[in-house]
């Protein structure tokens, strides 16, 4: 907003059409006298960008028609919704110049409407019930693909994302070498359950391997923090996505034990209870493993609501506003960050043990980098540090891809996932840099920042240090 | 420099119920040394002042109090209410011999002159030590109640587990913490002010909040970095007061501060740093007089001295 607003005033002057070349060139002088004008320079632009965008999402070139990719989006259909697209963003982008600043009060306003209409806790928790049971009766009514797709892509990567929003969100330590502690939970969940070469002790109904896998996830977590939370922001980055790699590489060429890039040779078995005489298994069926995800998933949910607002809560918040001040009123900064470092990890463990068991098949091609980043993606786009947040987040932008893959509207593919996403950050972070669902106090340190007071997180080179 | 370091010790080291005792403080950086065998003892309960013109090495003596800096040799030896003594700073120079056979060698913890002791600034705020900042160091997103129920919780005990279940015990220290930041709010004077946000509180009130903060985490000593610098009068007055008040609930009181008038009617010990040593000590009328402190304030007539301009 600010940044081009401030271009923009500077613009038209410079860009006002000089006197003297006008008069010779007449035919010329409308194109000028548009161009000098703010707003068809932005229409222009916004229409230009969304025709890149149709070629980039048109149908591919071949080598029999090599100009097709272009045709086949430019002498399309397709060109005039990219182009009428255009036209849409750049009223929003006109209104939201026009009337940013209502609109912005408008949008607290409705954002800040719970926390002032529920001001009971009976209410509130009201209405936490009703959402629970719409989760609970809402994919009842969906297709078995969505519910697969509930399970497998929203599910899973909610826990992911709950449990990173710890690390980046609470604590403020960039971890991009998340999805190793998510492997990690995934092979002690198939080395308990026996799938692995190796076999264990005891080979273990995957219920008993939950608190072995967390364990175990926990424990990296300990061993990798200790001594790399000493660092500071890029070096603990850095180190973090070594680590993953290392968790992957390790994977892929332990053959004899993970079963490598083709994974173990029998299947990880589904969960199951037999307690008191009940007998339940959970198989191929989608909705059962949903109901004990989303157990899992409200489970953590309560427990990392009573830690945001606790004493550790608190303490992470102060370390990630001023290490120094922080550590001079008692708080052991090491101690809290490897504290927030092994939660997140474990948890990550958690739902790699989750997922394996429900898949029933892992392998080590599975735990890329990008499947970290794509986790710090849905932490930052609900909003880093607010539980709500992290769970829209993931649902929304994990549900959107497959929506988009379904209804193809505008020839959405896979692999060019990570294109939007990345362009999806950079309008998040100019537009609502706190994310979707923010919590107050980073909200606050982000609008604190942007007024040059304090950094929105514990990555800044402190000074004082001798 | 100074010439009159020869009667500085006995003034600096005092005798009586002792809080801290620092002796022989030496800390530089690569060439340059920044404080040069510095020693002082406080009484506890005393408000003890240390002024010097800029960069005599004040804040940096803070430092190695507070265990952030890692002075080369010395001691700081910090003796609690319970009558723990626990060195902050221990030097690998001082071997269990030579200790021995100094007088009062021998004291509990006296094995830790065996290896170097560098407390973290975590440890050294348990023991007892709170300091606040030249640039005051708030939680800025938080509101100012809950920056002092962060120094309240620094000494809780609630952990992860705890916070996460929610144990009766965790419930209790809540409580006890909200009563105890409120109750340190109401003493600072901004009660009222609770809700705010710490960044948006005019500058004596975020001075006053660092104090509070600090208090919160239970010390006998409390350092203060300048705090009355960039304050009005009123807000200067207001702050002799409330330091006053925090000395009367038996908190001894180290004091850095430019402010002279603040400095000669708060403390009752000054010590006086130029060029990292301590050039003079005793009390504010034994050390107005002082030619050396007046040398170093003001500049001698017959001759120019470096630290002279930056006095008051």
């Amino acid at each position: 907003m600010t940044l081009s607003g401030a271009a923009a005033s500077t613009l038209p002057g410079a860009q006002a059409p000089p006197q003297g070349p006008v008069t010779g060139q007449p035919r010329l002088s409308w194109l000028r006298r548009l161009m000098g004008s703010e707003d068809a320079r932005r229409l222009l632009s916004c229409v230009l960008g969304l025709l890149v965008l149709a070629v980039m999402t048109g149908p591919e070139g071949s080598a029999s028609a090599p100009l097709s990719g272009f045709t086949g989006s430019l002498f399309h259909l397709r060109a005039l919704v990219f182009i009428g697209l255009g036209f849409v963003l750049w009223a929003v982008i006109t209104l939201r110049r026009r009337f940013g600043e209502r609109a912005r009060q408008a949008s607290d306003w409705v954002s800040s409407a719970p926390r002032r209409l529920v001001t009971n806790r009976q209410a509130r928790y009201g209405i936490y019930l009703a959402l629970l049971a719409f989760a609970v009766v809402y994919p009842m009514v969906l297709s078995q693909f969505w519910q697969n797709v509930l399970v497998d892509q929203i599910g899973i990567y909610v826990l992911l994302a709950l449990g990173l929003n710890v690390v980046v969100g609470y604590a403020g330590l960039l971890d991009l070498g998340y999805i190793a502690f998510y492997a990690l939970g995934a092979y002690s969940a198939a080395y308990w359950t026996g799938a692995l070469a190796v076999h264990p002790p005891i080979t273990l109904n995957p219920f008993w391997a939950i608190p072995l896998a967390i364990l175990a996830a926990m424990l990296a977590g300990v061993v990798l923090g200790a001594p790399t939370l000493r660092l500071r922001g890029d070096y603990l980055a850095i180190v973090t996505l070594g680590f993953g790699e290392i968790i992957q590489i390790v994977a892929t060429n332990l053959q004899g034990v993970t079963g490598g890039a083709s994974g173990p040779a029998s299947v990880i078995p589904h969960f199951s209870v037999h307690v008191l005489g009940v007998h339940y298994r959970w198989g191929l069926a989608d909705l059962p493993y949903y109901y004990l995800l989303l157990g899992f998933v409200v489970i953590v949910l309560v427990v990392f609501h009573s830690l945001e607002n606790s004493r550790v809560g608190r303490a992470w918040t102060a370390i990630r506003e001023d290490e120094i001040a922080a550590e001079s009123a008692g708080i052991n900064v090491l101690k809290y960050k490897v504290l927030a470092f092994s939660i997140g990890a474990s948890t990550s463990g958690f739902a790699g043990m989750l997922w394996a068991s429900q898949v029933g098949y892992i392998d080590s091609t599975l735990f890329t980098v990008q499947l970290s980043i794509l986790v710090l993606v849905l932490v930052i786009f609900g909003g880093m540090g607010s539980l709500p947040g992290a769970v829209v987040g993931a649902a929304v932008l994990q549900w959107f891809p497959w929506f988009l893959r379904v209804h193809p509207l505008f020839g959405f593919q896979q692999q060019d996932l990570f294109i939007y996403l990345g362009a999806l950050l950079i309008v998040m972070m100019i537009f609502r840099p706190e994310g979707l669902l923010p919590s107050r106090r980073r909200k606050r340190e982000i609008g604190l920042a942007e007024h040059g007071i304090g950094t929105a997180d514990a990555m800044s080179e402190p000074g004082g240090e001798p | 420099m100074s010439t009159a370091t020869i009667d500085v010790p006995h003034a600096a080291r005092v005798e009586g119920d002792l809080i801290t005792a620092i002796e022989n403080l030496t800390l530089s950086f690569g060439g340059l040394t920044v404080l040069y065998d510095v020693s002082l003892n406080q009484r506890r309960g005393e408000i003890l002042a240390v002024i010097g013109p800029n960069g005599a090495g004040k804040t940096s003596f803070f430092n190695c109090l507070t265990g952030v800096y890692k002075p080369q040799e010395g001691s700081i030896v910090f003796h609690s209410r319970s009558g723990r003594t626990s060195p902050i700073v221990g030097s690998k120079k001082h071997p269990l011999l030579v200790r021995a056979l100094e007088p009062g060698g021998i004291v509990p913890g006296w094995w830790m002159g065996w290896r170097a002791v560098n407390t973290k600034p975590h440890r050294v705020n348990h023991l007892g030590i709170a300091r606040t900042f030249q640039t005051t160091r708030l939680f800025n997103a938080l509101t100012a109640f809950e920056n002092v129920k962060v120094g309240v919780e620094a000494r809780q005990h609630t952990g992860p587990i705890g916070a996460m279940l929610r144990l009766p015990r965790t419930r209790r220290e809540e409580r006890e913490g909200d009563a105890r930041a409120i109750e340190l709010l109401d003493f600072v004077g901004l009660r009222e002010r609770g809700n705010e946000l710490a960044s948006s509180l005019p500058f004596g009130d975020r001075r006053r909040l660092e104090i509070a903060r600090a208090l919160g985490t239970q010390p006998e000593l409390l350092l203060l970095d300048e705090p009355a610098a960039g304050t009005n009068p009123a807000e200067k007055l207001d702050l002799a007061q409330l330091i006053q008040r925090v000395s009367g609930t038996g908190v001894s009181v180290l004091l850095i501060e430019h402010d002279m008038g603040l400095v000669m009617s708060l403390a009752e010990r000054i010590i006086v740093l130029n060029f990292g040593r301590v050039i003079a000590a005793g009390t504010p009328a034994q050390v107005q007089r002082d030619p050396a402190v007046v040398e170093a304030y003001l500049g001698a007539s017959h001759k120019p001295v470096a630290g002279g301009e930056e006095g008051q």
